[in-house]
């Protein structure tokens, strides 16, 4: 496993909203604005990468049969700490995310990856899945985010610096006197916009394939689109 | 990977025990509990600061600048509260020792849900201020009465029971003074009703409330 592949996976082949549809319920909730779904993405990432790591660390004295209740309060108390923790001493940025925080402890994701990958791999490479994973995640949620806050309220990163300081304020943007398609914060739009999303990188992906196939066509039979 | 693998090996056996299992998810429950309530120790303080400073910054949006000198937090009467059992807290704004505000929390059914505000009150019985805490409303609709979005709930400063008259108390289209925004008349109508049933509140107990010693 070297890094650069699992980073691939992680941000495209493999992206958690993107290819493998899991966590639909913090992506679709959370990404009326770009900077609710940068929020979620980064505090999703810590989450993954720690308990990614702690899976890995332990997966040897885990037997196959408890696994599953083993991790799950591993990834809960995980949680609950970091909630704690950014109450006490982060509470600017805890009201801004605290909403999402509890959300992670149900989100399928992290224990996808700890049942996938973490549990048979070593800590090093668990911690860069971990980290592609969320990376992606946070991609897709702040893509996502962006798009239905544009339309929606035709903002960009509204409240941005309210999460990540007031360095961040150039960021945010309003777009003209426009107030947007209230639609699109609502949830129908949230679903609009991913399968979209979705339509548009399996578009883009069957045409990379096609040309990167036709290049080389001389040992490939034309077959029916598998995958 | 030398050592990984030996661990791995003489685990290999210990693992297949029927004892392992409730051994292990005991062991992970201990070690569980342990780090929460450390994290709980340490965090206790400082979050109750925060809210603290919180409720704080709260309750100075809604007094006005410069009419009270108490901590409002420990300034607080219990009283009974508009459903049966349960009690509300009061706190008493005061300067120099004299009453100059009542804040409380009231609350209504909006359109999905809950909406908390906080009001404040003064001894005369008319509204000095109030803010949303917390509400579920249609965001881009309902969200209005966010003072952040829109200064509507700002409409009900300087108001109190007679004035507007008894009828008045409610949106325009139930032929009230105050406007209701396109396309939400429920979120603006729950929280007229709410400011009226704290003013109600306030002519119920104003002797209890004014009399309160700190």
């Amino acid at each position: 496993m070297n890094a650069a592949k699992l980073m691939r996976d992680g941000l495209w082949d493999n992206n958690v909203v993107f290819a493998q549809l899991l966590a639909m319920c913090p992506a679709m909730a959370v990404t009326t604005s770009a900077t609710n779904g940068l929020g979620m993405g980064l505090a999703t990432t810590a989450v993954l990468i720690v308990s990614n790591i702690l899976v890995a660390s332990i997966r040897h004295a885990v037997s196959a049969q408890v696994r599953i209740p083993v991790f799950v309060v591993l990834i809960a108390t995980l949680v609950t700490i970091i909630d704690l923790v950014l109450n006490a001493w982060l509470h600017e940025l805890y009201k801004v995310l605290g909403l999402f925080i509890a959300l992670i402890v149900v989100n399928c994701a992290i224990l996808g990856r700890a049942e996938a990958f973490a549990v048979r791999n070593t800590v090093a490479a668990s911690a860069i899945d971990g980290l592609a994973m969320g990376l992606g995640f946070t991609c897709a949620l702040t893509v996502i985010g962006l798009i239905r806050e544009i339309l929606g309220s035709a903002t960009v990163f509204a409240q941005a610096s309210a999460l990540l300081g007031s360095h961040f304020a150039f960021l945010e943007m309003k777009i003209g006197a426009w107030n947007g398609a209230l639609l699109m914060i609502l949830p129908p739009g949230g679903f609009a916009v991913l399968g979209f999303l979705l339509a548009g990188k399996r578009a883009w992906e069957l045409k990379h394939r096609q040309t990167a196939r036709a290049s080389e066509s001389h040992c490939s039979v034309p077959g029916p689109a598998s995958a | 990977m030398g050592t990984d693998q030996s661990a791995g090996f003489s685990l290999d056996a210990l693992r297949e025990r029927l004892a392992y299992q409730p051994l292990l998810l005991g062991g992970v429950a201990l070690v569980a509990g342990t780090a929460l309530t450390l994290a709980n120790n340490a965090t206790r303080a400082p979050i109750a600061a925060a809210e603290a400073h919180d409720t704080q910054m709260t309750l100075a949006q809604v007094l006005p600048a410069g009419s009270t000198d108490n901590d409002l937090l420990k300034d607080v009467l219990e009283l009974p509260g508009p459903a049966a059992g349960s009690t509300r807290r009061i706190h008493i704004a005061r300067k120099a020792g004299v009453v100059t505000g009542a804040v409380f929390n009231v609350s209504e059914r909006g359109y999905a849900g809950e909406i908390r505000l906080l009001m404040a009150v003064d001894p005369a019985g008319r509204v000095l201020g109030v803010r949303v805490l917390k509400h579920t409303e249609t965001p881009g609709l309902g969200d209005k009465i966010e003072i952040a979005r829109n200064p509507w709930i700002t409409s009900f400063n300087g108001h109190s029971l007679g004035d507007p008259a008894a009828e008045q108390w409610a949106v325009r289209k139930d032929g009230g003074i105050y406007d209701s925004f396109a396309g939400a008349t429920i979120t603006p109508r729950a929280v007229v009703k709410a400011v009226k049933g704290g003013l109600d509140y306030f002519a119920a107990h104003r002797n209890e409330i004014l009399g309160a010693q700190p």
